[in-house]
């Protein structure tokens, strides 16, 4: 046995000591879960509050409890029209796009071990987008109406995490045969959305620059409801495999001596991120930046356990993509700004201050 | 009983032949070193027994299982790994590093016991008062405590180490090797370690393997296998053999490069 610890005067710590120690540093995770998920539903009633017709945060909790309990709660029809009809569903839409945005990028970093990537780092951004020229300059796909630009945005998508995972599986499912896959199919992809961009008309381009831009003013009920589920579904799969994903942070070797199965982990994780980007940014157009900076902003407050890191990304994430909706609508009424670009605006400075202000690594 | 039993083991990266026909027998209660010029197999050795690289011929554990039937879990609960480096692209605290090792134990909760576990094996190797700092932020030397903590919470029969002094100061060293003794000793674990340094090895194992070219040159107690010949023919080095202290003790005198092996 190592003789006694020099280094240490105090002495060993009580055995008690530390497990409260340790249940107190869990539970400051757990309370900033909490405040975010307040947080939240504190920012959807201002969020609908505000628009051209205005009215108050409680007509608004109203009126959504209104639906649920008809006999306790009044509301006007015309209240009720606004809320459920105009707003609530892009209130929702924005919670949820930017909870799965978030998760999927905290997932992509911890599986790349890499703070750089992202949700779009598979070449999945520039996949969609070129789905999405397609159908609109071409109006080629592989589905028909007015599915057309949703479905080959994402069935595109897909296509690219397949390729990648297939020409990665060739060397080894490695954070860097996956990255560099995944840089070589951006490339692909951008090029040939340039080419229909350069034979297109100018409004098609148009068109397709502000699908590139990122937009929830498409949204409605059914998107919400196939964004949630798929949003909510897959954060929990990915939550399942924490553990998991952790070890695969101290490196491959470790993580198969305490018993992961690495290639399967990172391959399924990765597949279910590129799941959920599809399906958000199919109805959204590309969002950027959530996926990469609100896991960077969580993990400097809640630290690296993806037990805990996974889902307060998703609530991170939904913050700041419902600001920024929010802004961007209300800010130049009644021009409402694509959310693409409000999202980096509000949240760079947040995230330059965070990361000047912190004095420890935090990656 | 036996822990470990090697039978024809071969591994090649592409053409190259790393290990060549290997036939180890690691018994119970003991420590046993690898030792062996750079290149000899030794690293592959054990990630070969950790099923981290995937070898031709047979590992049996555990009274005769067959390491390639068990799965990844199973072999997790078997085998402690003790990785060489040590660099976490993540940030996690040393408690959160050590609760890691009952990965192969718990489901995603984690219950009373694995965190008394934690606590047990931070206290067996006196690392309790970093559990809160991030493991980065640690000297070489209490990492290479944090992780054998870790590889322990997994409540191995038989623990991997992997160069487990080849960061450390002498006084680390000497620390590092009296803790891994001192839990054979106590426990009925066994230890297997890849280590450079022959002296070290002398002084803390109970059987060495001298590994060179991929294939056993000799297998041993340390005072009948650490002759000036067998040095000589292993690592091409002329070196006086002293005997006189309770263990052999080598000091090398000079390289013979070129000259007939």
């Amino acid at each position: 046995m190592s003789k006694a610890d020099k280094m240490s005067k105090e002495g060993p710590v009580e055995n008690s000591e530390l497990k409260v120690e340790y249940s107190q540093f869990v539970g400051r995770k757990v309370l900033f879960i909490l405040l975010s998920m307040a947080g939240i539903v504190v920012l959807a009633g201002v969020a609908a509050t505000l628009g051209s017709a205005s009215i108050t945060p409680t007509e608004v909790y109203t009126a959504i409890l209104a639906r649920f309990f008809p006999g306790t709660f009044e509301t006007t029809n015309f209240i009720d029209t606004i809320v459920w009809q105009l707003r609530l569903h892009r209130v929702l839409m924005a919670i949820f796009a930017g909870m799965g945005l978030a998760v999927a990028g905290a997932a992509m970093q911890g599986i790349l071990k890499n703070p750089l990537a992202s949700p779009f780092t598979l070449g999945i951004a520039s996949a969609a987008s070129f789905g999405a020229s397609l159908a609109i300059i071409m109006g080629a796909g592989f589905v028909a109406g007015q599915w057309l630009i949703v479905g080959n945005a994402f069935i595109f998508t897909m296509l690219a995490s397949i390729t990648v995972y297939g020409l990665a599986r060739y060397k080894g499912i490695t954070p860097e045969t996956m990255i560099l896959a995944g840089i070589a199919i951006m490339y692909l992809f951008s090029a040939m959305t340039s080419f229909l961009q350069y034979v297109g008309k100018s409004e098609q381009v148009h068109e397709v620059v502000f699908w590139m831009m990122g937009s929830l003013g498409r949204s409605s009920w059914d998107k919400v409801g196939i964004i949630a589920l798929v949003t909510v579904v897959c954060t929990l799969l990915l939550m399942y495999y924490s553990w998991d994903i952790n070890a695969l942070g101290a490196g491959d070797e470790t993580a198969k001596s305490l018993g992961v199965n690495v290639e399967f982990v990172r391959v399924f994780c990765m597949m279910l991120a590129s799941l959920i980007t599809a399906s958000v940014i199919c109805f959204t157009g590309t969002i950027g930046f959530i996926g990469l900076v609100a896991p960077h902003i969580t993990r400097m407050v809640v630290g690296g356990d993806h037990r805990f890191l996974l889902p307060a990304s998703g609530l991170v994430g939904a913050l700041i993509l419902l600001a920024a909706d929010t802004v961007a609508r209300t800010i130049f009424a009644p021009v409402i700004l694509p959310v693409g670009i409000m999202t980096a605006f509000l949240g760079v400075p947040f995230f330059i201050y965070l990361f000047l202000r912190r004095r420890k690594d935090y990656w | 009983m036996v822990k470990i039993t090697i039978k024809d083991l071969s591994f090649s990266y592409g053409s190259r032949k790393i290990l060549d026909d290997l036939n180890v027998v690691v018994g119970d209660s003991e420590v046993l070193s690898l030792v062996g010029p750079n290149g000899s197999g030794k690293t592959t050795l054990i990630k070969c027994i950790d099923r981290i690289l995937k070898p031709k011929g047979t590992i049996l554990l555990d009274g005769g299982k067959d390491l390639q039937s068990l799965s990844r879990q199973e072999v997790a609960r078997y085998i402690g790994y003790v990785p060489q480096s040590t660099t976490s692209a993540l940030t996690t605290t040393v408690f959160d590093t050590i609760l890691m090792g009952r990965r192969p134990h718990m489901g995603w909760r984690v219950t009373d016991e694995d965190i008394d576990r934690v606590v047990e094996m931070m206290k067996l190797l006196h690392v309790e008062e970093f559990a809160l700092k991030d493991f980065s932020e640690l000297s070489g030397g209490q990492k290479q405590r944090v992780l054998i903590a870790r590889a322990l919470c997994q409540e191995p029969e038989v623990l991997l180490l992997d160069e487990p002094t080849s960061n450390l100061d002498v006084k680390h060293q000497l620390e590092a090797l009296d803790t891994v003794r001192a839990i054979v000793k106590k426990t009925d674990i066994s230890a297997v370690m890849a280590i450079h340094d022959l002296n070290l090895a002398a002084r803390y194992s109970d059987t060495l393997v001298m590994l060179k070219e991929g294939k056993v040159h000799a297998i041993g107690d340390p005072l009948s296998l650490l002759t000036k010949e067998n040095i000589r023919s292993i690592f091409g080095v002329e070196a006086a053999v002293m005997r006189d202290l309770d263990r052999p003790y080598v000091v090398p005198l000079r390289s013979l490069s070129g000259e007939a092996l």
